[in-house]
């Protein structure tokens, strides 16, 4: 059967957002807020691609007079911090908000209100940064800013706390996000989806999820005490009264290396998806796989020390760490062979998604090699801080982490929009960017071996640096126009392009099962899952069950494990507090760059906001004995 | 392979609970994944404790007082004494006794504020002002942060406590009475780490 | 590109004769690195090759099914791939990390005893070299301009005397990082003369990009000799002493030591032997005429953000500092 047309009413009735401008502040739709997440972040990686590409003009010639070294330095600083903190996480949790729930066939995420705020401080982090930039306070002093350097004594002015802060924003976004995409993930599959039965994605999210929340603390502690270094004289990381400078390099690495796998590891989640959908056969062990996510989220927290090989740390201790570093290749390299052995024994067809998925395979391997030769300890003293590590985590960061995501949004563009994207423009941009791509950085390798070092303003002639800077510089340029066709494709297609119906690549997994685009409640029934590939049941009629109630707003909540039904929970309706609690939590933020007692004066409307948001709505009590409610 | 699929309904989920307790509950994880963020950050404080204690040679270093017992003490004792009502509290919620949340929940938000009272003069005699060295700048750190979570809870408490008293209470909100109470046990327990590190560990190490 | 990258890699390799690249090493600590770089690129090439065959192999097998409707590849075959996958990558990385291992040891081995000390402390954008006399044991001061003795050690220890610099010399040894508060040690073995380049590694600030100074191996005679002219002080001020170093006296001695003179800051660079010195400001400019008179003339414009300030000097006295500069031998 379909669900009749007094059903879809009855859905659209609860699940309906209030219209006009304040259905768009108040709504807590996981679709919405994913795309308003997928579009902010796209516009920000088109800003920071274009300081890329002015840094490359500045470097493609020696001594050139472009760039002050003032905006050269804000440049990449603004350009590493955009692309990290900014686009990469945020558009990883964005995919997660988008697919989590249409995977699981449930209505919305586990805390919906906190899916609201996630983006709306995300949201105030963004514009943190960028109007910082507006008005020249922009930080200069690279993604991670070590002290002293980044102390009081070396950076007067609000730079500095600029950077601090906005991490700080995002920090708490990511961190609610995670805790939202966990929580969605562990309870509310559908009944028969047993961890055993959950397809690589959900693993790979989940896993990104638990990642976040153990590393993210680390970068917030450390820019609260480099803030409060800054701000109230405290000694952390000040050496004449007791401090120590490479504590800071310690806290931020604890976070940052789980960070780029916590990138990466979505990516992966992308892959398998695609491979599985497009080599028509049920992805090659799925256990080894999620076995492979689950040790490199495990060992990604005991590398962190192979970026800091140049400190001069203890020998014993950089050998374990090179060993450590090393041994991720076995996952990494374990999922490559799974993903190909996919392909080689599936009737596998090769539309724009595949190609980009082939775009990873070649490239990343590039970046996991050049990783191998960084993570040994004596030869990294020669590698490090030189423009070999910008080649290698752009291969990483961009082919192993980007180009999945292309992909994914290749894949998941006719569901989210009902239509598809022209193949030939697809595979145009496809070309160009992976090919400018890796023009404008292997180059870069070699200029590393030249000697040449990262986050140079300019260099002398007689270094020998200039043709492939040119070429680095070329190459750049070709990828962004590659960008720009990709973007201009999903614009055209999304009035133009050919209606998709529900599943144009007969996917394996559940978000396939709703209409394109979904209707706000995702499916009118719960499916029960039987296998890994619930799609792919023979064409019959999906197995669903009824009783989540349509009246009013309800999810599914099930056991952890065996995902058995246990209760229906009510779900939360549009609301404008979390608006206003990421307000207030802004101005805390931002208050606090400039005096402490923003602390304490701003903690009164967050509370306020809080408490606005958590109130339960029910009746007041009567007067006269109380009994609790059954 | 366009169209949408058929679907075939092999039972209902309307008799299920609209409400449960405990692991069951969803925004039980919820609770727990933002203790698990909360206990990470106390854990790091704490390695920075530990990390800047072994790059001296002397802990404190020469010239600052050893912060003082007397309040630390008091503070401690008053906060494992508070789970007594505490735990007294999830056991009422658990059995949907409505007066016990009630008044169980107005004690913990008295208890809570009592408690802030030795807390206060623990900053006092610290010994040591965070900006003296990285020292002082620690244990300020470290006490801060859980006096936050203090603050925090309390105003939790205070406020669920008089939307106890004047609305009717369902099942929710003697999970979120529970949750409260699981988030307290949480306070008391960093506590421990925290009260060795600020208070035994110059002393003894 | 990406296909014949490591090819393209291995022919420039052996062009490769820069005094700024680990790829030509003339010192023990480099070379012990650069044949582990050959190790490293010859295992990770191989490995991208058979990568490659691997994804040109699926696709083509993948579509060949897909014409022929061909059944799905057994999972058996598949299974019994991953495990020499996993074989392989084992071995491979044993190979590696091993590698690794001997090379951080020679790193080591290469320390001796006796080795020459010299102290290197940086600055926001320049660097302190101190050289300790053996005889003496007295600490002799320059600046920018490392020389050493051809097949002995030298013990660079490393300071810093604002935020974080990173001292590299890639044709001799690999970086180190220096850092306030803490003493890095790295040695220096090198085992061809001539003249290369270092640069800091680690980004400082503003003018991160000009903080670079040359480096001079030379026969130990000629080390020795130049270490004794580094020690001398120039010849005490005269009563009819030259205009220039009257000026140089009076505005820029607060912030540059002139050993024998009155000029005595210790906040710049030592320019006691300033014209022996092959470039000005940390590699920024050569020694000429030109480049002394401009570096007077406009700090500020050519290396913007340095601590060098613009001295408002009539030309005449600029011209007197930098012909009195020129005598600094």
């Amino acid at each position: 059967m379909t669900p009749d047309r007094s059903l879809i009413e009855q859905l659209n009735g609860t699940w309906r957002d209030p219209p006009g401008v304040w259905g768009f502040l108040t709504t807590v739709d996981h679709k919405r807020i994913a795309a308003r997440y997928i579009v902010t972040a796209i516009l920000l990686m088109f800003l920071a691609g274009m300081l890329a590409l002015d840094m490359r003009w500045q470097l493609s010639v020696p001594e050139n007079t472009r760039m002050t070294p003032q905006l050269f330095n804000e440049s990449f600083s603004l350009h590493g911090s955009t692309m990290l903190f900014l686009v990469s996480v945020p558009l990883m949790e964005a995919m997660a908000f988008w697919l989590v729930p249409l995977m699981l066939g449930a209505r919305n995420m586990a805390f919906p209100r906190l899916g609201a705020f996630s983006f709306w401080l995300y949201f105030g982090g963004v514009l943190t940064l960028w109007i910082a930039h507006a008005i020249d306070v922009t930080p200069d002093l690279g993604w991670f800013e070590y002290p002293p350097l980044s102390g009081p004594a070396y950076s007067p002015g609000h730079r500095a706390d600029i950077w601090a802060q906005m991490i700080t924003f995002t920090e708490v976004a990511a961190l609610a996000a995670s805790v939202n995409v966990a929580a969605t993930i562990l309870k509310m599959r559908p009944p028969g989806m047993t961890l055993a039965r959950m397809p690589v994605f959900l693993w790979a999210m989940l896993i990104a999820s638990i990642m976040t929340i153990f590393s993210m603390p680390a970068i917030m502690l450390v820019t609260s005490m480099l803030i409060s270094d800054r701000l109230v004289s405290t000694h952390f990381f000040s050496v004449a009264a007791g401090g120590d400078a490479v504590l800071f390099q310690h806290l931020f690495w604890f976070f940052g290396h789980p960070e780029v796998y916590l990138i990466f590891i979505p990516g992966t989640g992308f892959v398998s998806s695609i491979v599985e959908t497009f080599s028509r056969r049920q992805l090659f062990g799925h256990s080894v796989l999620v076995l492979a996510i689950l040790s490199i989220g495990a060992l990604a927290f005991g590398l962190w020390v192979h970026h800091m090989f140049a400190v001069g740390l203890p020998r014993l201790g950089n050998d374990f760490y090179t060993a450590a570093s090393m041994a991720i290749a076995v996952p990494a390299g374990l999922q490559i062979f799974c993903w190909l052995a996919s392909i080689w024994a599936g009737r596998t067809w090769f539309p724009t998604p595949m190609l980009w998925v082939l775009g990873f395979l070649a490239t990343f391997v590039i970046g996991g090699l050049s990783g191998l030769m960084t993570a040994s300890a004596a030869l990294d003293l020669q590698l490090t801080d030189t423009y070999f590590i910008v080649a290698h985590l752009h291969y990483v960061l961009v082919g192993g982490a980007m180009f999945p995501l292309f992909g994914a949004f290749c894949y998941w563009y006719p569901k989210a929009t009902g239509r598809l994207m022209s193949e030939l423009w697809g595979k145009v941009a496809f070309g160009l960017i992976v090919g400018g791509f890796n023009l404008g950085f292997f180059p870069m390798h070699i200029l590393g071996l030249m000697g040449m070092p990262r986050r140079v303003y300019t260099y002398s002639p007689g270094m020998g640096w200039e043709t492939l800077n040119q070429v680095a510089t070329a190459g750049s340029a070709i990828a962004v126009l590659g960008g720009l066709v990709f973007v201009a494709n999903a614009l055209w297609s999304y009035w133009r392009g050919e209606p998709s119906g529900a599943d144009p690549w007969g996917g394996s997994t559940l978000e396939w099962a709703s209409a394109s685009p979904p209707p706000a409640w995702n499916l009118a029934f719960t499916p029960v899952v039987a296998s890994l590939t619930p799609m792919w049941n023979g064409g019959g009629a999906l197995s669903v069950m009824d009783g989540i109630s349509v009246g009013k707003r309800e999810v599914l909540v099930t056991s952890v494990t065996g995902a058995g039904p246990l209760y229906r929970q009510k779900s939360a309706a549009p609301s404008v507090w979390p608006l206003l609690a990421a307000l207030a939590v802004s101005a805390m933020f931002l208050g606090s760059i400039f005096t402490p007692w923003a602390i304490p004066i701003g903690t009164l409307p967050i509370a306020a906001a809080l408490i606005g948001w958590f109130w339960p709505n029910r009746p007041r009590a009567k007067i006269g004995p109380l009994k609790a409610m059954p | 392979m366009t169209g949408a699929r058929d679907f075939e309904i092999v039972g209902t989920l309307a008799n299920l609970p609209t409400s449960a307790t405990g692991p069951r509950h969803l925004v039980w994880w919820g609770n727990i994944g933002f203790m698990v963020i909360e206990g990470t950050g106390f854990a790091l404080a704490a390695a920075v404790y530990l990390y800047l204690m072994t790059q001296t040679h002397v802990w404190p270093p020469k010239g600052d007082v050893l912060p003082g017992l007397l309040w630390s003490a008091i503070f401690t004792v008053g906060l494992l004494l508070s789970e007594i009502p505490n735990i007294w509290v999830l056991r009422c919620a658990r059995a949907k006794n409505l007066a016990g949340v009630r008044w169980g929940t107005f004690a913990m938000g008295v208890i809570a504020l009592l408690l802030l009272v030795p807390r206060g003069f623990e900053f006092a005699h610290l010994g040591v002002s965070w900006h003296q060295d990285a020292y002082g700048s620690v244990i300020w750190l470290l006490l801060v942060l859980h006096t936050v979570h203090v603050v925090t809870d309390w105003g939790d408490t205070v406020v669920l406590g008089a939307w106890l008293f004047t609305h009717e209470v369902g099942d929710d909100q003697f999970a979120d009475v529970e949750d409260n109470s699981n988030y307290w046990t949480f306070v008391v327990l960093c506590w421990l780490p925290v009260y060795a590190l600020i208070y035994w560990a110059p002393r003894a190490l | 590109m990406s296909r014949f990258a490591p090819i393209v890699l291995t022919l420039l390799l052996g062009a490769c004769a820069g005094v700024q690249t680990p790829l030509s090493p003339v010192g023990d600590q480099a070379s012990a690195l650069h044949s582990l770089f050959m190790l490293m690129m010859f295992v990770c090439g191989g490995v991208y090759l058979v990568v490659l065959t691997g994804i040109i192999w699926s696709v083509l097998a993948a579509r060949a099914r897909r014409r022929q409707d061909a059944k799905n590849g057994s999972d058996k075959v598949l299974s019994r791939g991953l495990y020499t996958a996993a074989a392989v990558i084992v071995a491979g990385l044993t190979v590696l990390i091993v590698g690794s291992f001997i090379a951080d040891r020679a790193l080591i081995a290469a320390r001796d005893d006796d080795a020459m000390l010299v102290r290197v402390t940086g600055h926001q954008w320049w660097w302190r070299i101190e050289y300790r006399d053996p005889a003496s044991r007295r600490w002799i001061e320059t600046a920018n301009e490392l020389h050493l003795p051809l097949g002995r050690t030298a013990r660079i220890e490393l300071d810093s005397g604002d935020v974080i610099h990173s001292f590299w010399v890639p044709n001799v040894a690999g970086k180190i990082d220096m850092i306030p508060g803490r003493r890095n040690i790295v040695d220096l073995t090198p085992r061809r003369v001539g003249w290369f380049r270092g640069q800091c590694a680690e980004f400082c600030g503003a003018q991160h990009a000009h903080m670079a100074f040359d480096v001079k191996v030379e026969a130990p005679a000629e080390f020795d000799a130049w270490l004794a002219r580094q020690d001398n002080p120039v010849a005490a001020a005269a009563p009819d002493m030259p205009r220039g170093m009257a000026v140089f006296q009076g505005v820029c001695g607060s912030c540059h030591n002139v050993r024998g003179t009155s000029a005595m800051g210790r906040a710049g660079p030592d320019l006691t032997h300033f014209a022996s010195r092959r470039s000005i400001a940390a590699g920024t400019l050569p020694m000429t005429r030109g480049g002394i008179q401009g570096w007077l003339a406009q700090p500020q414009a050519l290396k913007p953000g340095t601590s060098m300030p613009t001295v408002p000097l009539a030309p005449s006295d600029a011209d007197a500092v930098a012909t009195y500069l020129e005598t600094l031998r």
